[in-house]
C-alpha cells in the first residue's frame, strides 16, 4: 500500500485556495415569477405570494406564487383538457420529439440551470452543474425514448397513460426530481401539474420556460408553486387520476391515507436511513471516498443517503481516523465557488431538525466529532458531522436527519451487518464495499433495500429503476419500471 | 351416520379452533345449515402474522423451481379431490354441477398456470440496465414480504385461488381473510393445501367477518401489502388509510361482477413485488 500523506498539521490546510465563484449573471433571475398554467406564465387566481430564499445568504432571490386551491384547479383544467385534446391523441413518435427537444434545451441551457439551481437550493455548483442537471437532461433522453415504444415495454399489448398526473416533489434535487416525474409521465402519454417545493421552486419555472421554448402544447405540464396546502389541494383534487409524490415519510403517509378509496393511482419516493456497509477486505480509500459522498453529498440531503456506516470491527479504527483525516480536507462554504464542497443547508427549519437530532445523538451518549470548520456568518449552516459509539436504539441510527450526520456502528459478521442494515423500518438504499464479487451478491440479496450499491454510492442512471422497499415507499422511476407508474397495464 | 367435519381455522399449517373459541353459522346458497364455522378473533389474526412472518423468509429462501414444483403438487391434489370441491362451491354458490365444475376447473387450471410462473417472473419483471459507467446493473422482483388477502364473494374458490396462488408465487407468504358467508370452499382448499408440501404459515386463512378481520390486517405494522379484492367500498377505503401506518402496498377491491374466469396475464403476479437494483462493480 503507498505511503499516505501525512494529516494536515494543526488547522492549516496543505494548499490555500483562491476564490473562484461561478457568475450568478446567466441565471437571469426575474423579481417576481406567475405560475405556469395552460402554456403560459399567469397571474394567480388566489394570489398570495411567497419569497425564495437563498440558503446561503438569506437575500431575497425572488417572490413566487403561493397557488391557492382556485390556482390548482385551474391547472388541472387545463392538463385535463390537453389529456383530452392534443396531448392525448398525439403519437408516441410526436411526443418523444418533445421530450427529446426538452433534453437539448436543458443541455444548452445547463449553465443557467445550476447557477440558478445552487442559488435556491445552497448546494455546491459544483454538483449542480455535474450531476443535477445533466441527470436531468439524460432522463429526459431517455424517456424521450420510449414513448413511441410502450407497447414494447412489458405492460401488455396496449398500455394506456393514466390521465393527468399530480406530482409533488421535494427541495434537495429540484431540477432532477421534476425530470424524474415529468419524464415517464409523458413519455406515458399523461399530462401534468407539478408542484415544486416551497424553499426551491425557480429551476422547475425556467424549466416551464424550457417547455415553451420546445412549444410543448398548453396545459400538458403545468407548474403550481406554493407551500404544502398547495400540494394538499393537489392530491386531494378529483380531477387528478395519479399521484406521485417524493418526500418524507410522514407527509407521504398522509397523502396514502387522503387517496384512499379513491380511483387514484399513487406511487411514493420517500425518506431513509441507509446502511453503509466496509468489510475488512474493502478497498479502504476508495470505500472512505464512498463514504463521504454517501452522507455528504449534498449536504446529506439526499434520502438514500449513506447515513448509517456499518464497518466490520477489525478495521474500524483505522476507517474511522481514514475518515475523518478526509473530512478535514472537506471545503464548506459558498456553494457557487467551484471548489466548495459542502454548501448550506436548505432552510431554517431544516437546520433546526439536523441540530435537534445531533443533540439527541450527544445526550444519548455517542461521540460527536466535527473536522476544524469555520462556519460563514449568514446563511444556514452545519459542519459535517460523525458519530462513534453509536447504539442502534439511538435516535441518530434510527431516524432520518437528512443532513451531514453519520452514525458509525460496527459488526462482526456478515450475519449482523445484514441483521444491522435491516433493522430500520425504511428500505431505500444499502452500500457493500469488498473486494470479493460472491459476498456483494450474497449481501445484495439479502438486504432490503430498492437499491443496493456496491464499492460506490449516491450514483443514478436514468436506466437505472430507483426506489424503495417497506415504509420507503412503493412504486420505481427510471429504467423500464418507472414507465409502470404512469400507464394503466 | 355421516361423520362429519368440523372447519377450522388455517394457522402455521395446523387446524386451531379460533382463540376465542367463537363460532357461527354457515348457510348454504339455500339457506340450509352447512356447518358452524370458526369465528377468528384480532389474536388469531395477529398469530397468523406471526405464522406468516415466520414463514416468509424460508419460503423466498427455496428455489424458484422448488416453488414451482410446490405450486403444482397443490393442482394435482385438489384434482384428487375435485368432486369434494365442486360439492363445496355448488352448495356455496348454487348454480348448475355444470357452472360448479367448470369453476373447479378453473381453479386447478390457476394453479398450474402460476406454477409456471415461479421460475420466469424474474425474466419478465427484471432487466440488466446500461448505465453509463463501468457497473453490472441489474434489477430483479422480490416478494413484498406478508400480505393480507381478502377474498371474493362471487368465486369462492376460482377468486380465492386467483389472489393466493399468485402472492406466494412470488415468494409472499399470506394471511387470507375467507368470504365471510362462503368460507367452505376456502377451508377445504386449506385441507389440500396442508398436505402438498406448502410449508405451514405460507397460506394462513381466517374465517369470521371481514368487518371485524381486516381493520386489524389493515393497522398490522408487520403486514406489508394488502389485497383488498374481495372487501366492500367502504372497509376497503378504511383498510387502505389504515394501512398507511406503514406504507402499505394495496391493490382495491374487484367489481362484484369481475370474471374470474378471463385469462389472468401478469398482473397480480406483479402487483406484491419490490424491484431491487444492484450496481456491480466491473473491473479487473
Amino acid at each position: 500500500m503507498a505511503e499516505r500523506v501525512p494529516a494536515p498539521s494543526g488547522d492549516r490546510p496543505i494548499f490555500e485556495y483562491s476564490p473562484a465563484p461561478e457568475s450568478r449573471a446567466v441565471a437571469r433571475l426575474q423579481s417576481s415569477y406567475g405560475l405556469f398554467v395552460d402554456g403560459a406564465f399567469r397571474d394567480p387566481i388566489d394570489g398570495e405570494v411567497l419569497k425564495t430564499i437563498s440558503p446561503s445568504s438569506e437575500e431575497v432571490l425572488a417572490e413566487v406564487t403561493l397557488a391557492g386551491p382556485r390556482d390548482v384547479d385551474a391547472a388541472v383544467a387545463a392538463a385535463r383538457r390537453a389529456f383530452e385534446g392534443p396531448w392525448g391523441s398525439m403519437p408516441g413518435a410526436q411526443r418523444a420529439k418533445y421530450l427529446f427537444r426538452i433534453a437539448r434545451l436543458i443541455q444548452e441551457r445547463a449553465r443557467e440551470l445550476a447557477v440558478v439551481e445552487t442559488l435556491d437550493n445552497g448546494k455546491p455548483i459544483r454538483e449542480s452543474r455535474d450531476v443535477d442537471v445533466p441527470l436531468a437532461a439524460a432522463h429526459f433522453f431517455y424517456y424521450a425514448g420510449w414513448a413511441d415504444k410502450l407497447e414494447h415495454a412489458g405492460f401488455g399489448p396496449r398500455p394506456r397513460a393514466l390521465g393527468v398526473a399530480g406530482q409533488v416533489i421535494p427541495w434537495n434535487f429540484p431540477l432532477l426530481m421534476a425530470a424524474w416525474k415529468l419524464a415517464p409521465a409523458l413519455a406515458a402519454g399523461n399530462t401534468c401539474v407539478l408542484k415544486p417545493a416551497e424553499t426551491t421552486p425557480l429551476s422547475a419555472l425556467v424549466l416551464a420556460d424550457i417547455l415553451q421554448q420546445a412549444e410543448l402544447p398548453a396545459g400538458v405540464v403545468n407548474v403550481v408553486t406554493g407551500d404544502g396546502t398547495t400540494g394538499a389541494s393537489l392530491v386531494a383534487h378529483e380531477g387528478v387520476d395519479k399521484v406521485a409524490f417524493t418526500g418524507s415519510t410522514e407527509v407521504g403517509r398522509r397523502i396514502q391515507e387522503s387517496v384512499a378509496g379513491t380511483h387514484k393511482h399513487l406511487t411514493l419516493e420517500l425518506g431513509g436511513k441507509a446502511a453503509n456497509i466496509v468489510f475488512a477486505d474493502a478497498a479502504l480509500d476508495q470505500a472512505v471516498e464512498g463514504i463521504v459522498n454517501g452522507i455528504f453529498f449534498n449536504q446529506g440531503h439526499v434520502c438514500c443517503a449513506g447515513s448509517r456506516l456499518l464497518v466490520e470491527e477489525s478495521v474500524a479504527d483505522t476507517v474511522v481516523d481514514m475518515l475523518k483525516r478526509r473530512l478535514a480536507t472537506l471545503r464548506l462554504g459558498d456553494p457557487m465557488d467551484k471548489n466548495t464542497d459542502i454548501g448550506a443547508i436548505n432552510s431554517p427549519e431544516q437546520l433546526a431538525r439536523i441540530v435537534t437530532l445531533a443533540d439527541a445523538g450527544v445526550d444519548e451518549g455517542a461521540e460527536r466529532w466535527s473536522p476544524p470548520c469555520t462556519l460563514p456568518e449568514k446563511g444556514w449552516w452545519f459542519p459535517p458531522t460523525v458519530f462513534t459509539d453509536v447504539a442502534p436504539s439511538h435516535r441518530i441510527a434510527r431516524e432520518e436527519i437528512f443532513g451531514p450526520v453519520l452514525s458509525v456502528l460496527t459488526f462482526r459478521t456478515p450475519d449482523e451487518a445484514v441483521e444491522r442494515a435491516n433493522n430500520t423500518t425504511y428500505g431505500l438504499s444499502a452500500g457493500v464495499w469488498t473486494e470479493k464479487g460472491s459476498r456483494i451478491l450474497a449481501m445484495a440479496e439479502r438486504l432490503r433495500a430498492g437499491v443496493v450499491w456496491a464499492n460506490t454510492f449516491n450514483r443514478f442512471d436514468p436506466t437505472s429503476p430507483f426506489g424503495g422497499f417497506k415504509e420507503s415507499g412503493f412504486g420505481r422511476e427510471g429504467g423500464r419500471h418507472g414507465l409502470g407508474a404512469y400507464l394503466d397495464a | 351416520m355421516e361423520v362429519k367435519k368440523t372447519y377450522k381455522l388455517f394457522v402455521a399449517g395446523a387446524f386451531p379452533r379460533s382463540e376465542s373459541g367463537r363460532s357461527y353459522v354457515v348457510e348454504g346458497h339455500d339457506g340450509r345449515f352447512l356447518a358452524n364455522a370458526a369465528w377468528a378473533s384480532r389474536k388469531d389474526v395477529r398469530d397468523a402474522v406471526v405464522a406468516a412472518r415466520a414463514a416468509q423468509p424460508r419460503w423466498a429462501g427455496a428455489t424458484a423451481y422448488n416453488r414451482g414444483q410446490v405450486l403444482y403438487r397443490v393442482a394435482e391434489f385438489m384434482e384428487d379431490r375435485r368432486d369434494q370441491f365442486v360439492a363445496a362451491v355448488r352448495d356455496a354458490e348454487g348454480g348448475t354441477a355444470r357452472a360448479a365444475q367448470r369453476q373447479v376447473d378453473a381453479a386447478i387450471d390457476r394453479w398450474v398456470w402460476y406454477a409456471g410462473w415461479t421460475d420466469k417472473v424474474a425474466q419478465v419483471a427484471g432487466s440488466s440496465n446500461p448505465v453509463a459507467g463501468p457497473y453490472f446493473n441489474f434489477s430483479i422482483p422480490e416478494p413484498t414480504g406478508v400480505l393480507g388477502l381478502v377474498a371474493p364473494h362471487a368465486s369462492s374458490l376460482l377468486g380465492l385461488v386467483s389472489i393466493v396462488a399468485p402472492a406466494i408465487a412470488v415468494a409472499n407468504t399470506v394471511v387470507v381473510v375467507a368470504d365471510e358467508r362462503r368460507p367452505l370452499p376456502a377451508v377445504t382448499l386449506t385441507e389440500v393445501l396442508a398436505t402438498s408440501d406448502v410449508p405451514g404459515g405460507v397460506v394462513n386463512l381466517l374465517t369470521g367477518p371481514a368487518a371485524e378481520l381486516v381493520p386489524v390486517l389493515a393497522a398490522h405494522r408487520d403486514v406489508d401489502g394488502l389485497d383488498l379484492a374481495g372487501a366492500a367500498p367502504e372497509l376497503a377505503g378504511q383498510a387502505e388509510a389504515a394501512g398507511a401506518t406503514n406504507i402499505k402496498r394495496v391493490a382495491r377491491p374487484v367489481a362484484d361482477d369481475h370474471d374470474w374466469s378471463r385469462d389472468p396475464g401478469t398482473s397480480r403476479l406483479l402487483r406484491f413485488v419490490e424491484t431491487k437494483t444492484v450496481w456491480h462493480p466491473v473491473g479487473i
